[in-house]
Formats: structure tokens, C-alpha cells, sequence
């Protein structure tokens, strides 16, 4: 199964490696991964996708853990959850489909950032899933170029991740 | 360098505080850490620091011949003292050739703190001479490491190190040191900080206490129990509430290979090592027993050999101070995360106050039972190699092993190399002490057991050290010989030699239809006892079994008690270690000799 893992690591030199050095070592495998500062700047927040049965995701959870960087580890899919994934696709449009593009592009409340006499660049967000189904969409032939951000998620309600 | 001209001026200096260049720095914080020895290799960019080192008294620096041996000896120091060990190395090659020896500590959960050189910061990933990414070289390998940016960083770096090393599931850290931060020029202010808090570590402390209640009602409803304790309860020196433990239930007590002497091994409530050479009646024990109680041990796969029909009927408690190691290879059923002692010493508060109020449990009758079965395992094919000598026979490994035990009155340090003759040491070497038995368990390094030897003589000068080893281990740094003769290191060097690298034979002989591909050299060995005479020391040559105890007794003697000895023992090439597990079976599935297996007799 999916599960989005959030952890809140130490905003230091070398912390990020340690993190996907971890991944490579364990033979585990890392499908997204994101990573930024937060509003606290000795921290920075790190989403990643992973597969694996609870077994994996439990033996995943607690290696990182273990890492001495890491502050927090949580796994989000063990609740509600809200999960985003920013895509910025190049799409070739001309012609008679010039338009159908731009109106799969509105149905999929994606935004066009860039034009040209041949083509888009929309730009889209929301869960993996959409984004997925936006390039079936438009069909693989019209795409020139795809540019996706990972995922990033938070908790519903009023659950927090903090140091 | 402009870089030490932007980030590297003399700090301003703080109230109080000495103001110190940054080699200073590292060196008085060691001090400050309690150091005792430094295990070293000087080299460019390692040379202030060395010229730091010369201009004290306190910690003395012990000049190794490479780097490798410098890391095993510190190993050692740590596993025998519990102290944390230290290494000093250079960058590049200097850093790269410690790698072996950090990996070693690692897989051994032994805390170990190693500082390599660094080459200057401003040319840092220029490839510059001597040059190598070490904390990006050892990360798989490390608990933690730190490069330092600057001179003042230092003492926090040092101090953090041992905090992480020695805490929790010990371990080696790496703090690698670039040159222009020990320049003698630059001054900052020294402050060591005693105290450590770091917000992302907070090790394992006491155990859950309901869990500890759980186990306690566990243990005592058991009909068939074992305890199956590893490194660390000796880690964790849990070794003396366990014992106590062991022998108020009079369960019977299994050793992994890093546990051996966390229980006496020659009390009768211990029934050997457990594993891949694992004695009969601990595997079968195993094997049998409804309830596990696992300590300080990981269920390696040289433990459990086919995790899925590992130990069918038991329940598992499983304690350990690392909760990843907890249901990682075989699912535990009451885990309890907590440091070794403390956990025990709850466990062992519950167990006489529930004993007290039920002074039936655990049932006699049954723990009877259970040891008639396994003394009736221990009958039959316990270790009971022939003592008797031939006039001609070939000398036993065993025989040698035993010999050793014998004339050490049982009360040695015995440091091992990997291969046959740690599994023999492993075997007849009845450890009663915790911190005795020094070996490479998990990543089983050849060319471990001479250096280690001689860390642990560093850390007990008046102790019996003595390294059984192989000649295939032995040449892997067998450099070091030259290092006993510069600190008069008295070890006692007993090699095992069967001309062939004996566990690969072993293997080959059992499932490569006897192809003995790179597994024999004996064309081409040298002559050990010239070779040892030619660095000084004494050597020993025995090719007869009638010799062995004559030898044995000299080598022990009071005469060479000050000497580095070297007792080359022409040991049979065609003995194999035996139990050994049969791959892919469970605990119960072993060859017994070269033509038995445990599934010809009837057993159950």
C-alpha cells in the first residue's frame, strides 16, 4: 500500500542524505519526495511516498526515526489526510485541438502560465491521482515535457507536526 | 585562503574561556571527555592536531601501522572497558582505510568515536590531494557524524560524539575535521559542555512498565522456556540481573555469539551458543520452547536460519534498547523497548512479587520435564571432541581450543579473527565473565582479532590476552606485530592453522562438490615462527598433538609473561565445524558430522 511519511527533520548540511541514504541501504524505495525549510528555519519538513506492507512501513518508520537529524516521524495515511502535488506540463496544441486542450486544462481547474503558437504550459495541483489523470487526458502523444513536484501533505483537522 | 581570511579570523573571546587554536581545541575536549588513548595514523591534513597531541601529557596517542588495525583497537578498548574508543586518522586514504574497522563497531553496536582530517574547507570537493568525502563515505556505517565548519565548533562536536556514541544502541561517529580548523593561528574560546540535550535523540530509557508486567505472566505460565541473550545485555551491562533471573526461574540460557560470557558458561543452566554453530541442545531447545525470552539479541539470520519456520510454538518477548531491531526479522509478541538493566530490574521486582503471592508458578513438573528433554539433546551430541592422544594423530582445533581454556584457568580476554577457528573459540571457550570474548560478530571482519588483542591489553596491561586466530586472518594485519614490539604488548597469539581458508573450504567441501576455488595457499605460506622472530617476538611451531600442552604451558608462562608469543598450531585441514544449521530448515535442522544430520536420530 501508499503511505505519505512526513518528517520533520534538522535543517543541517548532510540531513537530507541521511535520509535517502537510508532508502538506498534498506532496499526500501522512495516513489516522491519533498523537502523545504518550515517557518521555523532549523527545521525543515520532508514528505515522501513509499509502498509497502505495515511490516515495511513500520520497519521505515522506525529507522528514520533513528536517524539522529529527524525530530518527528509521521505516517499521514494512517488518517485523514490532505495531499498535494504540483505538476507543470508542456502540451503541444495546435490546430483543432488547441482548443480541446485548453478545455481539459479548465475542467481540471488547471491554469495556463505560458503560451505559444504551438503550444501550453498549465500548470495543475491536487492529489497524485488527478495529476495522473489530466496526462490521460491529453493523451501521451501531445505531451512534451512533464515537471512534478512530489507530494506534500498535512493532517486534517487539528492535529499538528511540530518540534 | 580567502575562506580562512572570510570564516576563520580568531573569535572573539568569552568570559572566562581560554582561548585555544582549533587542534588545541580537539585534544583538550578528548581530555575533557575522559580519553585515555588515541588509536592513530599521522598524515597532512591531521598534523596540527598531532602536533596538539605532542604537546600534552595526558592522552597518550598509540602509533598503529594502518589505519584499519587503529580502529580495531579502539573497537576493543570499547568492548572490554565499555568505554567509548577513539581513532585519529587522516583524510583520503587515511580516512578510507578506517572504514573496515567503523563498520566492524557498527554491526556491534560498539561506541567509538573517529576523527579524520579533512582537507582545508576552501578546497574541499576539488578533488585536492588526499581528498575523500568521509562523512558521505562512511553515512551507511555510522550512528552519526559531524564535519566541522569552524575552530569553535569543535568541543560541542567532540562532546555531542561521545553523547551519541555511548547512549542508547551505541555506536562509532564519525567528526571529520578540515584542516584550517585546527590552524594553530586561529583562536577561539574553549567551553566543553558537560551537558548534552540534542531536541531529535532521546534514547530508550526504562521499559513500558504494563509490557514488563505482560512478560512477567509470560515467563512464569511458560512450560518450555529459554532465555536467548545476546551483546546487548553485555553492552547494556545487564549481565548480573540476568544471571540472577536465569538462575531464581532456572530457565535454561542460550548465548548468541556477542553474548557469550552475559552468562556464566560454565553453569549447568547454560546450554551453549545458538545458531548456524550453534550447540545441539540450544537449537533444539529453541526449537521446542513455547516461550522466548529475547534480550539484548537481534534474530540475525545466523540465528534463526529460515525466519519462516523459526521457532514454531513460541511466544516472544523481546527486549532491546533499539526499537527497529524489535520485530524486524521475526514478529515479537510482548516487545518491550528500554535499556537492558533497567528493564530487568523491573522484570525482575514483578517476578518475585508475583512469585510470592503464586509460589506455584513457574510449574515444577513441567520445568522438570522440559530439563530431562534437554539434557537428554545435551547427552547426545554435546561438544564431546576426543581428548585422548595419539602418538601420531593430527591436532584438533578443538583440542587447541580446549588446551587454551585449560591453561588460562577459563579467566583469559580471547580475541578472535573470522573463519573456523572463531566458531571453535566461540564453542570450547566456557566464557564466565561478561566483556571477555572479543570478536567481529556481524560483519565478521578478518584481520580483527591481533589488533583487538592489543586494545584490550592496552586497556587491562596486567591481563592473559590472548587472540585465537587463523593463518588466513592473521596475514590481514599481521603489520601490527611491529606495534606490539613498540608498547611491549605481552599478547598471546594462537593460530589455528590449517593451510586453507577453512570456512570457505568448509563450504565448498558441503555444497560445492569439494571445488576448492582460492580456498588453499599452503605452497605459499610463510614460516610464522621466523616470521615473528624477525619483529621480535617469540614463535612457537606445533604439527603434533603429544606436543600441544608442553608449548601451551610455555607460551603461558611467567618466563614469556612479558612477551609478544606466537604459537602456530598445525591443526587437521580437513575438520569442519559441526552443529552447523542446514540452509533453509528451521533451528532443529543440522548436519552433525560430515555424515550426520539431527534429522536421522529421534529427537522430539
Amino acid at each position: 500500500m501508499r503511505h505519505i511519511i512526513a518528517v520533520l527533520l534538522e535543517n543541517e548540511a548532510g540531513a537530507l542524505s541521511r535520509v535517502v541514504g537510508l532508502f538506498a541501504q534498506r532496499n526500501y524505495n522512495i516513489e516522491t519526495l519533498t523537502v523545504a525549510p518550515t517557518e521555523d528555519p532549523t527545521l525543515s519538513r520532508l514528505t515522501l511516498t513509499t509502498f509497502g506492507d505495515d511490516g515495511k512501513i513500520e520497519q521505515i518508520m522506525k529507522h528514520l526515526y533513528k536517524i539522529i537529524e529527524v525530530v518527528k516521524v509521521v505516517d499521514l495515511s494512517e488518517s485523514e489526510h490532505v495531499e498535494r502535488e504540483l505538476m507543470l506540463v508542456k502540451v503541444r496544441a495546435e490546430g483543432a485541438v488547441r482548443e480541446e486542450v485548453k478545455r481539459t486544462a479548465d475542467i481540471f481547474r488547471g491554469q495556463i502560465i505560458d503560451v505559444t503558437p504551438t503550444g501550453y504550459t498549465v500548470q495543475l495541483s491536487g492529489p497524485s491521482d488527478k495529476l495522473d489523470a489530466f496526462i490521460r487526458a491529453v493523451g501521451k502523444v501531445s505531451i512534451l515535457e512533464v515537471v512534478r513536484s512530489g507530494v506534500s501533505g498535512i493532517s486534517r483537522g487539528e492535529k499538528v507536526l511540530t518540534a | 585562503m580567502t575562506t580562512k581570511q572570510d570564516n576563520n579570523t580568531s573569535a572573539e573571546p568569552v568570559e572566562g574561556a581560554e582561548m585555544l587554536s582549533g587542534g588545541d581545541m580537539l585534544v583538550r575536549a578528548l581530555q575533557d571527555a575522559g580519553v585515555e588513548y588515541i588509536f592513530g595514523y599521522p598524515g597532512g591534513s591531521a598534523l596540527h592536531i598531532y602536533d596538539a597531541i605532542f604537546r600534552q601529557q595526558k592522552i597518550e596517542h598509540i602509533l598503529v601501522r594502518h589505519e584499519q588495525a587503529a580502529t580495531h583497537m579502539a573497537d576493543a578498548y570499547a568492548r572490554v572497558t565499555g568505554q567509548a574508543g577513539v581513532v585519529l586518522v587522516t583524510s583520503g586514504p587515511g580516512a578510507t582505510n578506517a572504514i573496515t574497522g567503523i563498520a566492524t563497531a557498527y554491526m556491534d553496536s560498539i561506541p567509538m568515536v573517529v576523527i579524520s582530517g579533512q582537507v582545508p574547507t576552501s578546497v574541499i570537493g576539488t578533488d585536492a590531494f588526499q581528498e575523500t568525502d568521509m562523512v558521505g563515505v562512511s553515512r551507511p556505517v555510522v550512528k552519526h557524524s559531524f564535519l566541522v565548519r569552524k575552530a569553535e565548533d569543535i568541543p560541542l562536536a567532540i562532546s555531542q560524539a561521545f553523547h551519541i556514541a555511548t547512549t542508547g544502541r551505541p555506536g562509532p561517529v564519525v567528526v571529520d575535521v578540515p584542516k584550517d580548523t585546527t590552524d594553530p593561528d586561529v583562536l577561539a574560546p574553549y567551553v566543553y559542555p558537560r551537558e548534552v540535550k540534542l531536541r531529535s535523540y532521546s534514547p530508550a530509557s526504562r521499559g513500558n512498565g504494563r509490557q514488563i508486567r505482560k512478560a512477567a505472566a509470560a515467563l512464569l505460565a511458560a512450560k518450555r522456556p529459554i532465555i536467548y541473550a545476546g551483546g546487548g545485555v553485555i553492552i547494556g551491562n545487564g549481565s548480573e540481573v540476568l544471571t540472577r533471573i536465569a538462575r531464581s526461574l532456572n530457565y535454561p540460557v542460550t548465548n548468541t555469539l556477542m553474548g557469550l560470557g552475559c552468562f556464566p558458561g560454565d553453569d549447568p543452566q547454560f546450554i551453549g551458543m545458538l545458531g548456524m554453530h550453534g550447540t545441539f541442545e540450544a537449537n533444539m531447545t529453541m526449537h521446542n520452547a513455547d516461550l522466548i525470552l529475547a534480550v539484548g539479541a537481534r534474530f540475525d539470520d545466523r540465528v534463526t536460519n529460515n525466519p519462516e519456520r523459526f521457532c514454531p510454538d513460541a511466544t516472544i518477548i523481546h527486549i532491546d534498547v533499539d526499537p527497529a531491531s524489535i520485530s524486524k526479522i521475526i514478529n515479537a509478541d510482548i516487545p518491550i523497548v528500554g535499556q537492558v538493566t533497567s528493564v530487568l530490574e523491573d522484570l525482575e521486582q514483578i517476578l518475585d512479587a508475583q512469585r510470592q503471592k503464586n509460589p506455584e508458578q513457574p510449574e515444577r513438573k513441567a520445568l522438570e520435564d522440559w530439563w530431562r528433554r534437554i539434557e537428554e539433546w545435551r547427552g547426545a551430541h554435546g561438544l564431546n571432541h576426543q581428548m585422548t592422544i595419539e602418538p601420531d594423530q593430527p591436532i584438533l582445533p578443538q583440542m587447541a581450543i580446549q588446551k587454551l581454556y585449560e591453561v588460562t584457568g577459563g579467566d583469559a580476554y580471547i580475541t578472535s579473527d573470522v573463519g573456523q577457528h572463531q566458531m571453535f573459540a566461540a564453542q570450547y571457550y566456557k566464557f564466565a565473565k561478561p566483556r571477555r570474548w572479543v570478536n567481529s560478530g556481524g560483519l565478521g571482519t578478518m584481520g580483527f582479532g591481533l589488533p583487538a588483542a592489543m586494545g584490550v591489553q592496552f586497556a587491562y596491561p596486567d591481563a592473559t590476552v590472548a587472540c585465537v586466530t587463523g593463518e588466513g586472518s592473521f596475514m590481514m594485519n599481521m603489520q601490527e606485530l611491529s606495534t606490539c614490539l613498540q608498547y611491549g604488548l605481552p599478547i598471546k597469539i594462537i593460530a589455528l592453522n590449517n593451510q586453507a581458508l577453512g570456512m570457505v573450504k568448509q563450504w565448498q567441501d558441503m555444497q560445492y562438490g569439494g571445488r576448492h576455488s582460492n580456498s588453499t595457499y599452503s605452497d605459499s605460506l610463510p614460516d610464522f615462527k621466523t616470521l615473528v622472530e624477525a619483529f621480535g617476538h617469540v614463535g612457537f611451531k606445533v604439527t603434533s598433538a603429544a606436543d600441544l600442552d608442553p608449548v601451551m604451558r610455555e607460551a603461558f608462562s611467567s618466563k614469556l609473561k612479558d612477551k609478544t608469543v606466537f604459537v602456530d598450531v598445525w591443526v587437521d585441514p580437513h575438520e569442519h565445524v559441526y552443529p552447523m544449521a542446514i540452509k533453509g530448515g528451521s533451528m532443529q535442522d543440522m548436519y552433525l558430522s560430515k555424515i550426520t544430520t539431527s534429522m536421522q536420530g529421534d529427537y522430539m
